[in-house]
């Protein structure tokens, strides 16, 4: 977990891609990069596939044509065991913190350093303490999460996901479901964990608060065309970008031609 | 400056170690981190280290970092223990000559103190009390159990006065499901029960050469006893479990509130349905089993000993009367009951993790089990009295 040194360089990248369930194309001639130390938003109208592209992008989904790119290496053109060794290095934060609901909250974060270390026992017991507290639940390590509210299991969900000190964390929508001021924590909470992880961050999410508060890059997938429409910082493509379904979107709809 | 302890465990793989010394000045200690803190090299007691550097404990506490940016999550999760420790304590602890980045992860999770009420270790459970509330937890159950025939009788009243909330469509889905669905695993285990019933009356009846008796046995044997509660247990195995995940999973997923909020009433959406399906089906179940089970018996007789099929199906018909008849299917409509009260009780009542719907669908079939060997039990003493 050393501080990275912070040159650009690019930790994902997606090449050409085309993503379909069966015959059904989602999108296609998907082209984008990641660099180190961004927070990326995936961003784009309910329905365009946006938590579909982030499936693509942890593993779980096989694009129908192109590749994904995470640190140099192909996610998809390897074998199943090099992919596991990849997927190991990213962490992910989903929708509904998919929390197990059979284990505490200091079980949840210290099974993958259980599964996929040699620490000690008292090692792991004092790293998932250690996380819950990075993320402010310090003292619900014996907590079941149905028993915490909404916004502290996305809390909790996020201290599994920095559990094995990723390079890379994907979030699909944290802030669903929070109210706002919450929703404005958890933005803060994932800066600052950036800021002293050095990780990079790929958000999927349609806040719009959030994305021009966090965003530092960002690709726009629009689901008529079935393709991305532009790729850069939120703030340059409302201050530049000419397209109007992307000036609606930025602006609530209140843009008009 | 005496240096107390000086703490280097071995590499895992022979490489540099974690290495942790307390050097102490005065009231001061010092703790040096050194080595290697990546994830191959040895073990760090967090646990020692804290006994250690409080025995005796300092007035204030600086550190010294020799580790170069080649540590991983143990080093600051190490810190924080340690730090959360003298922060208890009240002795002054001097992070300022850690590098940047150690102290920044310090410091966030630092940042939301620990909420005192939070932490749960109170005093564990005595034996006695946890005995105490099993009995106790008899009461409620029976409570519960009684109030949900309760409220399922009242639903049926609805159903008869035609005012209860079901789809028809979900009726016939649950018949298909519990009924047609269940022949196969009912066919063959009937034959089998009856198979295996002739086989064990044979060995005793041929001794007297009452082979023909087989017969009897395996008629009486299926239509009042076996039938039923065969297919009881596969129906409880089979369609009570169903019943109890479906329910628990709904429940999960706060369905049963959103019926609730729409002005539904669970018991007649969710519960009337399942038990109307498993009262129709059952008694047809059970007669099905009983037959197969007087041919499975059948088999055996003609195949090992010198009677004809006409001689076995006369001496069945001539044995079972009327009454065994309507008794195996009078059972067969008690256990839907209880099976359906079981899976559909354990279903609402379930918690909303993964785990409690396992538990919920366990608890299901071990109770509708329990309820129909109770239920045969006391139905069988009450049809000897009454010679039926």
């Amino acid at each position: 977990m050393s501080i990275p040194d912070l040159k650009s360089k690019q930790h994902v990248v997606v090449k050409n891609m085309t993503m379909a369930y069966g015959e059904f194309v989602i999108q296609r001639n998907l082209d984008f990069t990641i660099n180190e130390g961004d927070v990326f938003i995936i961003m784009g109208g309910s329905g365009c596939g946006k938590s579909t592209l982030l499936k693509h992008m942890i593993g779980l989904m096989k694009p129908a044509h192109g590749d994904v790119v995470l640190h140099d290496k192909s996610l998809w053109h390897c074998s199943p065991e090099q992919r596991e060794t990849l997927m190991r290095r990213i962490g992910v934060l989903y929708q509904s913190s998919a929390l197990f609901s059979s284990l505490t909250l200091a079980e949840n974060v210290a099974l993958p350093l259980g599964e996929f270390t040699r620490y000690t026992a008292s090692e792991i017991r004092d790293i998932a303490s250690y996380k819950l507290a990075l993320v402010g639940l310090a003292g619900f390590e014996d907590y079941y999460p149905a028993e915490i509210s909404g916004g502290m299991q996305k809390r909790a969900g996020l201290a599994r996901a920095i559990a094995l000190d990723p390079e890379i964390l994907f979030f699909d929508e944290p802030s669903s479901g929070l109210d706002p001021v919450s929703s404005r924590l958890l933005d803060d909470l994932i800066i600052s964990l950036r800021d002293i992880l050095g990780t990079t961050i790929v958000l999927v999410t349609h806040e719009l608060a959030s994305l021009f508060a966090i965003g530092t890059n960002s690709v726009f997938l629009d689901s008529e065309s079935k393709t991305m429409l532009a790729t850069g910082s939120p703030h340059t493509l409302l201050a530049e970008s000419r397209d109007p379904r992307i000036q609606q979107f930025l602006t609530r709809g209140e843009y008009h031609a | 400056m005496a240096v107390m302890t000086a703490k280097r465990t071995p590499s895992r793989d022979g490489g540099s170690v974690a290495g942790i010394a307390i050097v102490r000045n005065g009231e001061q200690a010092i703790i040096r981190f050194s080595g290697s803190w990546r994830r191959d090299s040895g073990a760090v007691d967090s646990a020692k280290l804290i006994k250690d550097v409080l025995s005796p404990p300092p007035k204030r506490i600086a550190f010294q970092c020799e580790v170069q940016n080649d540590w991983d999550s143990r080093l600051p999760a190490c810190l924080f223990r340690l730090l959360n420790e003298c922060r208890q304590r009240n002795i002054n602890a001097d992070i300022s000559a850690l590098p940047d980045g150690l102290q920044r992860l310090v410091k966030q999770a630092m940042t939301v103190p620990e909420r005192q009420d939070a932490r749960r270790d109170g005093p564990k459970t005595p034996l006695l009390a946890i005995i105490g509330e099993n009995v106790l937890a008899v009461k409620t159950n029976v409570h519960e159990f009684l109030g949900f025939i309760g409220l399922m009788l009242l639903s049926l009243l609805t159903l008869i006065r035609g005012k209860a909330k079901m789809r028809r469509v979900d009726l016939l889905l649950f018949i298909q499901e519990a009924g047609g669905n269940a022949l196969p695993i009912v066919t063959l285990i009937s034959i089998l029960v009856g198979l295996i019933l002739a086989f064990v009356g044979s060995i005793q009846l041929s001794r007297f050469g009452a082979q023909i008796f087989i017969a009897d046995l395996v008629g009486l044997g299926m239509f009042r006893e076996m039938g039923a509660l065969m297919t009881a247990v596969i129906v409880a195995g089979r369609t009570g479990a169903a019943y109890a995940a479906q329910l628990g999973t709904m429940n999960a997923n706060s369905e049963i509130d959103a019926l609730q909020t729409m002005g539904i009433s669970p018991m007649e959406f969710l519960v009337l349905p399942r038990l109307l399906a498993l009262m129709l089906m059952m008694p047809l179940l059970v007669l099905y089993a009983d037959y197969l089970g007087v041919l499975g018996g059948a088999i055996v007789t003609t195949g090992t000993f010198d009677i004809s099929w006409l001689q076995y199906i006369n001496e069945t018909k001539r044995i079972v009367r009327i009454n065994a008849f309507f008794l195996g299917m009078f059972k067969g409509l008690v256990f839907a009951t209880l099976i359906a009260i079981a899976g559909c009780l354990r279903g609402l009542r379930c918690g909303r993790s993964a785990s409690d719907v396992g538990n919920a669908t366990t608890g299901a079939v071990v109770d509708s089990i329990v309820y129909i060997v109770v239920a045969d039990s006391l139905i069988t003493i009450m049809a000897n009295r009454l010679h039926i």
